[in-house]
């Protein structure tokens, strides 16, 4: 009996392949973007697990220099015979690849990636360990272990202090379970600092934004894919209400009914979650250059090229298909479980319109106005979230009642009778439609939301890279002795020279980055404030002021006027700036007081006033005089051009997740009118039979999609605004404390409605012409029981 | 991860790793010195390190009482580990240091391990004038003797050795025999050490006086590869006469024995294999091993027949390589104190 069920239900697929079409492709296009995007974030995730394990980052406590330079091997010793269980890591780059030596005699237990027992030399010296790819760029035999974070070899300090040409350790690692009664750590070298393990590491900090952003572009691909499969799957149990009940009347137990239904859509699911996994995995590795070359421009992060996908990722990606598509399918299901035996084969689409209509307008009501408390009241990163969710979906669930309303309208105020069978026709066709609408409205408005979020740091930021690179040129020395030597040179050739110097500290508990910059007048005339006292820069230079960055200020609570330890000395804050992408707090403070707090800081790097065009002329005597690389010299539009670059690249992956967004929405349109094409005959025999040419009909058709685009882009835009303000104005400031300025781009928004409407008519372009094609006989047909 | 499977595989080369005696100290020694019959000495030079010997190491262990007559034991050992006969400064030093904190009270053992790289001063031996340190552990030439000091999270210890006789060579005038197939290294001792100082034990600091011993050894190969571990016991007896004396045990059961009569003056009369006999009579559960805790030691050439018990049944040294190392007392026809080290349990 169950093979004939299954022939049964198959036969609805045979005859509407259009539907199972959709179904399966909806499906796994909706993995694909979900898979895809999960691949590039686990693929990076691993990466910086790995780099975290190998370097024991976040796990141990560091001693490092407060000037960034290596810790003299005399100081380690120092240390040791103090009693201080330290151990030694040499940390560096060479030929790209970054190269860790640890000291398996003192490291702790658990420094992972190569357990200490490994390093035992074989052979001359030590083995180096590293994934394949590494070692063969590094050029040097070693044992592969693959595990371990890509462009980087691990190996024993001695090997890497020959590679490295640097024998002073980076840093020092501190295990736990230190004696009580030891000397301070600054009593034997006032240099040092100590810095406390991070749970969770550096990189996946720094990065978090970045991986949210894809995150959520591959969570809004998948909810827009999965209505895509409700409708089709709501379509398709609606046009098997007839064989239901003939199955049931014939004898077929209802409950095996309802499991062969779930278990056809589960296998339809596994098919169509393997096509989506395998399209992922080729939408992952066709970006995940980009998205690899963007982590390592902007955080300096290791990511591999390749993916190393686990079996674990396969299996989700198809679990997820899987889930979505019992999702979608549980109202049906339980809709089919609930139909009484002998039911009537289809309920009237409007009746089923209106009430579904006002429990969609409550809902959205109520989530709209959920969103707005949030957003007035919401405090964390939770309830930022829960604003985008809360407008999103109820943008959506608002969309149809909205649409409706304004058909309504258009309905009243209709001067012909064609015109008003036009706008009822529409209205009536509304709730088929409605799924495939709040899709496009959902693509629209996240790209109307992001792109302007993009737009509006992109601006914002270039105007931050004019303010701060305001000089000329960049040179940067490599030792003391040359930067010592650079000065006075460089003073006699410019117009002026300004130092860069800093140190990393604490202040008020948070690390920071504390600036001593000379007064000049770059500063004074390129620099913008948040907020700062009238006369800030004397107050900075004379008044023992200090500006602080707008993260620093808001994490600690700073505000104009506070006093704050810096370095041991109490500064009043005068200014706040804006710094954005910046992680950690930053400080600025007068070049005399910091050369009085931190007399070890050398400024190695320079800030060069000059006419653009005397540049070359300094560069190649720089070169000449002092043998100065080609890499130690920048000039200003280089630095800007690279930023901005590195800036682009960053959001070509949302670009790209942009497009392919609103191509499954436009997918979503195309799907639901031919599907509604068969369905539409009997509703427009009449018309035909009345006089109306086919031809007109098909514009009309078109037409109709047009108006449908366009009422929804209208809705669209406001929603993407309100998406972009919680974007700049609340996730943007609880995730990583500063506020970005938000701009509007109408332009950017024509373009768009522009593209929704041509998106909408191509979609509708095909079941016009279809509708114009149709037979004659077709439409007759319909009459045939009217005798 | 399993240091000490770091400390046997620094020992071992990869291939051999089966046959290699206790803690590889019976691997053969490639590259390096051997030592020789007929060993002349110079001192100070040879308190130093000898870098052509793959392993030598500077060991005191030292009896202690209170002046409320509670009794203590106290070791602090530096071991010298060459994985190539040179040395270099800077981090590919082939020699790898490790020292061992031991501190034995009657209810309590405490006991600590630390490694270095050699080459950068982190741990090293000089000889003149007399330094030997790793991390803060130290023990130092002072004017009047020594300084030997080592502190843990748990325990520490702070003293003052004075010599008051003559260095003592075992063996051979110094060339120590340590199996019928020849394995020897060179070997002296200064057992006349007096001692004053302090012990930090978790709530007291206790002022304590007794007398210590130290050890020196050099060899590149001390056992045979069929030698399991061995127990060696330093006995001083309360007339002034001391007594070294070990057996080193093969898998098989049999053992190779050999001691040093040290007698007034720091005369001293070296034993072969059988002369002294050493029986293991009562045996305590310790780290999940049965560790013989009470031996009868007889030298019948010196009449010497004394029952050696442990003060502490439990000092096992709890280390990448573990044994047990802790003070005895005596009772028999003669008393005093010593201490007693087994190991290949």
């Amino acid at each position: 009996m169950i093979r004939a069920v299954l022939g049964a239900l198959w036969s609805h697929w045979r005859h509407n392949r259009l539907q199972l079409f959709t179904l399966v492709a909806g499906l796994a296009l909706a993995t694909a973007l979900w898979s895809g995007v999960q691949a590039i974030n686990s693929e990076a995730r691993s990466s910086y697990a790995a780099a975290a394990r190998t370097l024991g980052e976040g796990q141990y406590d560091q001693i490092l220099r407060a000037d960034g330079r290596p810790i003299a091997v005399d100081t380690y010793v120092q240390l040791r015979r103090a009693g201080w269980k330290v151990s030694p890591v040499i940390d560096g780059r060479v030929d790209g690849i970054r190269v860790i030596g640890v000291e398996p005699l003192t490291a702790p237990r658990s420094l992972g990636g190569v357990e200490l027992d490994a390093f035992q030399a074989v052979g001359d010296s030590p083995p180096i360990f590293g994934q394949k790819a590494a070692l063969d760029a590094l050029g040097r035999g070693g044992v592969v272990r693959p595990d371990l974070a890509p462009d980087a070899v691990v190996t024993d300090i001695s090997v890497a202090a020959d590679l490295l040409a640097q024998t002073d350790p980076s840093r020092l690692l501190v295990l736990p379970d230190q004696r009580a009664d030891l000397p301070e750590i600054d009593s034997i070298d006032n240099g040092l600092t100590r810095r406390v393990a991070q749970s969770g590491s550096d990189l996946s900090r720094l990065t978090d934004s970045f991986h949210m952003n894809l995150t959520a572009f591959g969570f809004l691909a998948f909810a827009v894919g999965l209505f895509i499969v409700h409708g089709a799957i709501g379509l398709a149990f609606e046009q098997r209400r007839p064989m239901v009940r003939t199955l049931r009347a014939l004898g077929v137990p209802l409950r095996h009914l309802i499991v062969l239904m779930a278990a056809e859509l589960l296998l339809i699911a596994v098919a169509a979650g393997a096509v989506g996994v395998v399209l992922g995995y080729f939408i992952a590795a066709s970006l995940l250059p980009d998205v690899a070359a963007t982590l390592r421009g902007l955080y300096g992060a290791d990511v591999g090229n390749s993916l190393n996908l686990s079996p674990v990722w396969w299996v989700s990606g198809m679990a997820v298909s899987m889930g979505g598509t019992m999702v979608a399918a549980a109202g049906a299901l339980w809709q089919i479980s609930r139909m009484p035996l002998m039911a009537a084969g289809r309920r009237a689409l409007a009746v089923q319109g209106r009430v579904r209509r006002r429990i969609e307008a409550i809902c959205a009501l109520c989530l709209l106005s959920l969103a707005a408390g949030l957003g007035v009241w919401g405090q964390g990163l939770i309830a930022g979230f829960g604003l985008l969710a809360a407008l999103l979906i109820g943008g959506a669930l608002a969309l149809p009642p909205m649409i409706d309303l304004a058909t309504k309208v258009g309905q009243k105020s209709a001067g012909s009778a064609l015109s008003e069978w036009f706008w009822a026709d529409t209205r009536q066709q509304l709730p088929s439609l409605s799924l495939a609408l709040m899709a496009l409205l959902l693509a629209m408005a996240a790209n109307v939301g992001v792109s302007t979020m993009v737009s509006s740091f992109r601006l914002t930021f270039q105007g931050f890279l004019d303010q701060r690179l305001a000089a000329e040129g960049y040179v940067y020395a490599d030792t003391e002795e040359q930067a010592k030597a650079l000065q006075p040179w460089l003073s006699s050739r410019t117009d002026a020279v300004l130092p860069i110097q800093k140190v990393d500290i604490a202040v008020r508990g948070l690390p920071t980055e504390v600036y001593g910059p000379i007064d000049h007048e770059t500063y004074r005339s390129n620099w913008t404030f948040l907020t700062a006292t009238p006369t800030v820069w004397d107050d900075l230079h004379g008044g023992g002021g200090v500006v602080i960055n707008e993260q620093l200020s808001r994490r600690s609570g700073l505000a104009l006027g506070d006093v704050v330890p810096v370095g041991g000395r109490d500064f009043v804050v005068v200014g706040i700036y804006g710094d954005y992408g910046n992680p950690i707090g930053q400080a600025m403070i007068d070049a005399g007081d910091f050369a009085v707090l931190f007399p070890e800081a050398v400024p190695l790097r320079f800030g060069i006033r000059v006419a653009d065009s005397a540049l070359p002329d300094i560069f190649a005597d720089l070169q000449s005089e002092f043998g100065l690389p080609v890499a130690n010299m920048v000039n200003q539009a280089g630095i800007k051009s690279f930023s901005m670059g590195v800036f682009d690249r960053t959001f070509v992956v949302t670009a790209a997740l942009n497009i392919l967004t609103l191509a499954v929405a436009g997918f979503a349109i195309l799907m639901s009118l031919l599907t509604l094409a068969g369905l539409r005959v009997p509703q427009l025999a009449p018309v035909w039979a009345l006089g109306m040419t086919r031809r007109t009909l098909g514009r009309l058709e078109l037409g109709r999609a047009v108006l449908l685009a366009v009422l929804t882009a209208l809705f669209a835009v406001p929603l993407g605004l309100a998406l972009a303000w919680a974007l700049l104005s609340v996730v943007n400031v609880e995730a990583f404390g500063w506020k970005l300025p938000m701009f509007l781009f109408p332009q950017d928004y024509l373009r768009l409605i522009a593209q929704a409407v041509i998106a909408a008519m191509i979609a509708a372009a095909w079941p016009a012409w279809k509708l114009q094609r149709t037979a004659p006989a077709d439409l007759l047909k319909v009459f045939a029981n009217e005798r | 991860m399993n240091v000490r499977a770091l400390i046997v595989v620094l020992l071992l080369l990869p291939a051999a790793a089966l046959a290699q005696g206790f803690a590889g100290l019976g691997q053969t020694a490639d590259g390096f010195a051997t030592p020789a019959p007929d060993p002349r000495f110079d001192f100070p030079r040879d308190s130093g390190p000898h870098t052509d010997f793959r392993i030598e190491w500077w060991y005191v262990t030292a009896n202690l009482s209170s002046a409320d007559g509670r009794d203590f034991g106290v070791q602090w050992t530096l071991f010298r580990n060459a994985l190539a006969p040179t040395e270099t400064t800077g981090w590919d030093s082939p020699q790898v240091w490790l020292g061992h904190f031991g501190l034995t009270t009657p209810d309590a053992h405490y006991s600590a391990e630390t490694y270095a790289r050699g080459g950068i001063g982190q741990a090293g031996v000089i000889a003149d004038p007399f330094q030997a340190w790793i991390d803060d552990w130290s023990f130092v030439q002072t004017a009047d003797g020594f300084r030997l000091s080592a502190t843990t999270q748990a325990a520490g210890y702070d003293l003052a050795l004075r010599p008051f006789g003559p260095l003592v060579f075992h063996g051979d005038a110094g060339y120590s025999v340590k199996s019928a197939d020849g394995q020897a290294s060179y070997y002296y001792s200064q057992p006349y050490l007096e001692v004053s100082g302090t012990l930090t034990l978790a709530d007291e600091v206790v002022e304590v006086t007794g007398n210590a011993w130290l050890d020196r050894e050099w060899s590149s190969q001390p056992l045979s590869a069929d030698q399991a571990g061995w127990d060696w016991f330093s006995l001083s007896f309360a007339s002034g006469d001391k007594l070294m004396a070990f057996q080193l045990r093969s898998k098989d059961g049999a053992a190779y024995t050999s001691a040093t009569w040290i007698g007034a003056g720091g005369v001293t009369t070296a034993y072969p294999d059988g002369a002294v006999l050493l029986e293991p009579l009562q045996s305590a559960k310790v780290a999940d091993r049965q560790i013989p805790v009470e031996w009868r030691v007889r030298l019948p050439d010196r009449g010497v027949d004394v029952v050696v018990k442990a003060l502490n049944p439990n000092a096992w040294m709890d280390l990448s390589v573990p044994y047990w190392e802790g003070p005895i007392g005596l009772t028999g026809t003669h008393s005093g104190n010593g201490y007693l080290e087994m190991t290949g349990y």
